[in-house]
């Protein structure tokens, strides 16, 4: 393996087991990242001409502590003393020469989903520590200006050092709260990938798989949180079906006229496996029942139709949790395919007379107009299909919602 | 780390320091206190008297204004602060939200300059 292709390999596994160390005496991610960019950058230099390391990772370490000394002992204000940085560095070299390199990535990911830091900084903010992710790249995947994310994330970096945001792993008392903001910033970078259903931008498509990577993270540092387990089952359900939600055309197919021989099997597998894990902890919650009801969305592939019943439930479920509108929609429209398009309509109309919010909610026309094109009332779908066109930004949305209008 | 937990309160915080309220208020606060002491990590404090024993100082262009009253109006005005020192952020939030000020009012933690360099 070139020393390249090496680095780049340690840069993608390594990037955020080194900046939690680095960072976590000196709660200082930036002068941590600026480190571990110029170790990564001598690595390329140093290790063609003199072989690679045989440990890269403690060779980084070393690099990256060096450079964040010298640059406490430039800066003036430092709020940690030199002394202070290298007494922590050995505790952590020594920690390193007993065993393998510690990982404290999740006392990473709890800094950046801290209560303290805005909530819309949580992502980009776990996306760029962990997995070293540019501040354009993260710009580009939430469609802000590149120069307003890179200012952003300083300003939040600046928090975590200045207010003394702990890296550590929060105690079990706060760790429902807690947990939930770091499930929540990951599964923000899933969907921000996954609302793009054309997949038109390999930068948005991008983050799906960056976000199951920080769900393996989750999963294998907290195999004790049950709804981590449940993220990461969601996003391997929602993952495996990737290659079936787009024809060759590049045009969106609805899951229901989805081909299951497309979807990735290994992918449902695992995801079963790890719900199956979730449930055993016995903690139910708002990742494992989406989950849940992924599973039974995947049961058509060995079953031949959806297990309507489960999905009806879990999406009560779902509601009564959560009190989302969406859920009680999802419902309705699982209550039309388990018995019928008139069910289903009452259900919906139910769902808006709990929840008015839905009549300004694309999805709740464009169900109401498939249900009524069921039911045989072509005005009453008209007038739905075109209410639902105007609640939707997405061209090729659109356009698949025309079509159905058209073929009425 | 040291914190200062700034206890800010509201009109009726600052009433109940005196009406038939009084005794609950100071206990309260002096329990919060001892809580503090006992887990070793006040450093230092102050109770304020109520804004509108304040008086503003300003000087602009070399001349001295002084106006009556906090600097600014606001519904919620600083009543007191505690400095404590503690591990980090979350075990300061942890005092902050046992501060009796903490249900009525609002306490803003924010860690202190540190003047040992």
């Amino acid at each position: 393996m070139s020393a390249s292709r090496l680095a780049e390999r340690v840069a993608r596994e390594s990037y955020g087991r080194l900046l939690a160390l680095l960072a976590a005496r000196t709660r200082d991610v930036a002068a941590a990242e600026d480190a571990l960019a110029e170790a990564f950058a001598a690595a390329l230099t140093a290790w063609p001409r003199a072989g690679a390391p045989d440990n890269p990772e403690a060779w980084l370490f070393a690099a990256a502590k060096r450079k964040l000394i010298d640059a406490a002992r430039r800066a003036q204000t430092a709020v940690q003393s030199e002394a202070e940085i290298v007494r922590g560095m050995e505790e952590i070299e020594e920690e390193m020469a007993a065993r393998d390199i510690p990982d404290r990535r999740l006392g990473l990911m709890f800094a950046c989903a801290h209560p303290g830091i805005e909530e819309s900084l949580r992502t980009p903010l776990m996306l760029q520590a962990v997995l070293g992710f540019s501040a354009e790249r993260i710009a580009a995947a939430f469609l802000v200006e590149p120069k307003a994310m890179g200012q952003r994330l300083v300003r939040a970096k600046k928090k975590i050092k200045e207010a003394g945001v702990g890296f550590d792993v929060p105690g079990p008392e706060a760790w429902p709260a807690r947990m939930s903001a770091v499930l929540d910033a990951v599964y923000a970078a899933f969907a921000s990938g996954w609302s793009d259903p054309m997949g038109g931008d390999p930068e948005r498509s991008g983050l799906t798989e960056e976000a199951i990577w920080l769900g393996r993270v989750l999963a294998s540092q907290a195999p004790q949180s049950a709804e981590g387990l449940g993220l990461l089952a969601l996003m391997l359900h929602l993952d495996a079906r990737r290659p079936a939600r787009r024809d060759a055309d590049g045009r969106f197919v609805p899951l229901d006229q989805q081909d299951v021989a497309l979807w990735r099997r290994e992918l449902i597998e695992e995801a079963e496996e790890t719900l199956r894990r979730a449930s055993q902890l016995g903690e139910p919650g708002r990742y494992q029942l989406e989950a849940a009801i992924q599973s039974a969305h995947a049961s058509r592939a060995w079953r031949g139709s959806p297990d309507w019943d489960a999905i009806v439930l879990l999406y009560q479920a779902l509601t009564e949790l959560t009190g989302s509108p969406v859920a009680l929609l999802n419902a309705a429209a699982a209550i039309a395919q388990r018995g019928g398009a008139e069910d289903g309509y009452e259900a919906a109309e139910a769902a808006s007379a709990r929840f008015p919010v839905l009549r300004d909610y694309q999805p709740y026309w464009a169900l109401l107009a498939d249900l009524c094109a069921k039911l045989g009332r072509k005005e009453a779908a008209r007038v739905a299909y075109d209410e639902a066109m105007a609640r939707e930004q997405d061209g090729a949305v659109v356009a698949f919602l025309k079509a159905r209008r058209d073929a009425l | 780390m040291k914190y200062a937990v700034l206890v800010y309160e509201t009109n009726d915080d600052f009433a109940a320091r005196e009406d038939a309220r009084a005794k609950d208020y100071w206990d309260g606060h002096g329990a919060y206190f001892g809580a503090l002491q006992a887990a070793g990590v006040f450093t230092g404090g102050a109770g304020l008297t109520p804004p509108r024993a304040a008086t503003t100082v300003r000087v602009r262009g070399g001349a001295r204004q002084v106006t009556d009253g906090p600097y600014a109006d606001i519904k919620e005005q600083l009543g007191g602060f505690y400095l404590i020192d503690v591990e980090n952020l979350d075990a300061a939030l942890a005092w902050a939200e046992k501060c009796p000020g903490a249900r009525t009012g609002s306490i803003e933690v924010r860690p202190l300059i540190e003047m040992n360099q």
